[in-house]
């Protein structure tokens, strides 16, 4: 690698030659990461609440549910959306059959987070917000989920570090995302130390980045204290 | 109306499990009056003022504000739990503060007592900010409206908490004692704000071990001993004339208090 010249053979020349293959596994490592994390996030609230205040069919509901999918290995999940759909007739193409997997498998740990979190909000929060008059949709959208939002920031941080090394995953359906772009790459020219120290360094960017705006979000909300 | 009574309790009963906390509570609180709770720790007080904020549910006989019972109706001889909208539309109507304060962490002193302004009373932001100056004002926190709750100290939380209560303008505030977490220095101060609320004709139903504030203030008092009204009247009866032994010890306790002031 540090052999600079720029022949056939060297990383630099191979690197540049696929750089377009390079560009587009960066992209849908991304967006299958972005999109995943966002759809987790909508999702996972919507199963934390419901675990911390539904009704009792509907937490032993999202209990199942959330315990279904932190029971089973990602891999499964994303080939049995993958295959197992099309067995029933369900055609997914892989991209979002993977896309799909991940969010199933996150939504449950961001739902998980989110009710320890909604949890940990003192009980006088709600109790207060009641002595003024709020209704419960109220209560929750003012006072509980601003608090517990803040709260499970690291851990949501955590879950969206997951999410990326997850989409990894996706290169056993064909999604040819980051990873399989890099393999695919080393297939020509043999370059194996090079490339899959390449795609890390790729990974480590993407997510320390991630971590980075956790931390600014963080600070942003520091004056949340108690 | 021939009387201008705003609450009424009539055999209020309320158990947890097994263990019965309120034994038929008979209590009237009239309009403009302050009506103060006083009894031991586990008599029953705070059980009671969290029934009539609806923040527990009483097991037995009936809590009435201004003539309605409070978190059911009546149909055909039968209770029926109001609706999450009427509940709140009530709960509305009764202002609490409490103990610890409870204000909102992720709001500005201002937003905390702007809140149910915008979105129980739907005021428009502007007037619901001119409200909240006036209150934040009257408690003397003017020129803390913008500070977040960790950066007030307890008894200037306390004044705010007491501000978002009496900004919705309640039919009456119910004070859960107010003053037992705050360092003593700081007790006046929010004593100092209730007695001015108190003195501008607002309805309060307090729960208080400050016996001087309950002494001074109180138009009525009542003495609250294993979840049954044991004695109440005038803070002159009450005080200087306890019936029961229980009231005579539970008043001893404060007697050092007395003599020092």
């Amino acid at each position: 690698m540090l052999d600079f010249s720029f022949v056939p053979g060297t990383f630099w020349f191979e690197a540049w030659q696929a750089r377009f293959s390079l560009l587009s596994g960066i992209w849908v490592t991304m967006s299958a990461s972005a999109l995943t994390i966002l759809f987790a996030t909508i999702l996972g609230v919507a199963v934390g609440t419901a675990l911390a205040y539904g009704w009792w069919w509907l937490r032993l509901l999202a209990r199942l549910y959330v315990d279904f999918m932190r029971g089973i290995p990602v891999l499964v999940l994303i080939l049995f959306t993958y295959y197992g759909l099309a067995l029933f007739g369900i055609n997914v193409p892989a991209y979002w059959a993977g896309v799909i997997a991940l969010s199933a498998f996150a939504t449950a740990h961001i739902g998980e987070t989110l009710r320890g979190a909604v949890e940990s909000v003192p009980m006088g929060q709600m109790e207060a917000g009641k002595a003024i008059g709020l209704r419960f949709l109220q209560r929750l959208r003012y006072v509980i989920l601003p608090q517990a939002l803040r709260r499970m920031l690291p851990p949501w941080v955590n879950t969206g570090l997951e999410v990326v090394k997850g989409t990894t995953l996706l290169s056993i359906i064909g999604v040819v995302e980051l990873l399989l772009t890099n393999q695919q790459i080393v297939a020509r020219n043999y370059l194996i130390v090079d490339f899959y120290l390449f795609a890390g360094l790729l990974y480590l960017m993407i997510n320390a980045s991630i971590a980075a705006l956790g931390a600014r979000l963080e600070r942003r909300f520091s004056y949340l204290r108690y | 109306m021939a009387d201008d009574v705003l609450l009424r309790a009539q055999g209020v009963r309320k158990s947890f499990g097994a263990v019965e906390v309120l034994k038929g509570i008979d209590l009237e609180v009239r309009q403009g009056q302050v009506v103060s709770l006083i009894g031991a720790s586990g008599s029953g007080k705070t059980t009671f003022l969290r029934c009539v904020n609806l923040l527990e549910e009483h097991d037995g006989g009936e809590i009435l504000l201004d003539g309605d019972p409070v978190g059911y109706r009546v149909e055909g001889g039968r209770r029926r739990r109001l609706s999450e909208t009427a509940i709140s539309a009530q709960r509305a109507r009764i202002g609490m503060v409490f103990q610890q304060f409870n204000l909102f962490p992720h709001l500005t002193a201002e937003e905390n007592v702007m809140l149910g302004l915008t979105k129980v009373l739907n005021k428009p932001k502007a007037e619901a900010r001119e409200i909240a100056t006036h209150w934040l004002g009257r408690v003397g926190l003017a020129e803390r409206r913008g500070h977040y709750p960790y950066q007030l100290s307890g008894g200037q939380q306390q004044r705010v908490a007491i501000a978002r209560a009496v900004a919705m303008e309640p039919r009456l505030l119910l004070f859960d004692e107010v003053t037992s977490a705050l360092d003593p220095e700081l007790v006046s101060e929010v004593l100092g704000v209730m007695q001015g609320l108190a003195e501008s004709g607002m309805t309060m139903l307090v729960v208080s071990h400050e016996m001087l504030f309950v002494r001074e203030v109180s138009h009525h008092v009542v003495f609250m001993d294993q979840g049954r009204v044991a004695q109440a009247g005038t803070p002159e009866a009450v005080f200087g004339n306890p019936e029961s032994e229980r009231l005579r010890s539970f008043l001893g306790r404060f007697h050092g208090m007395f003599g020092m002031v």
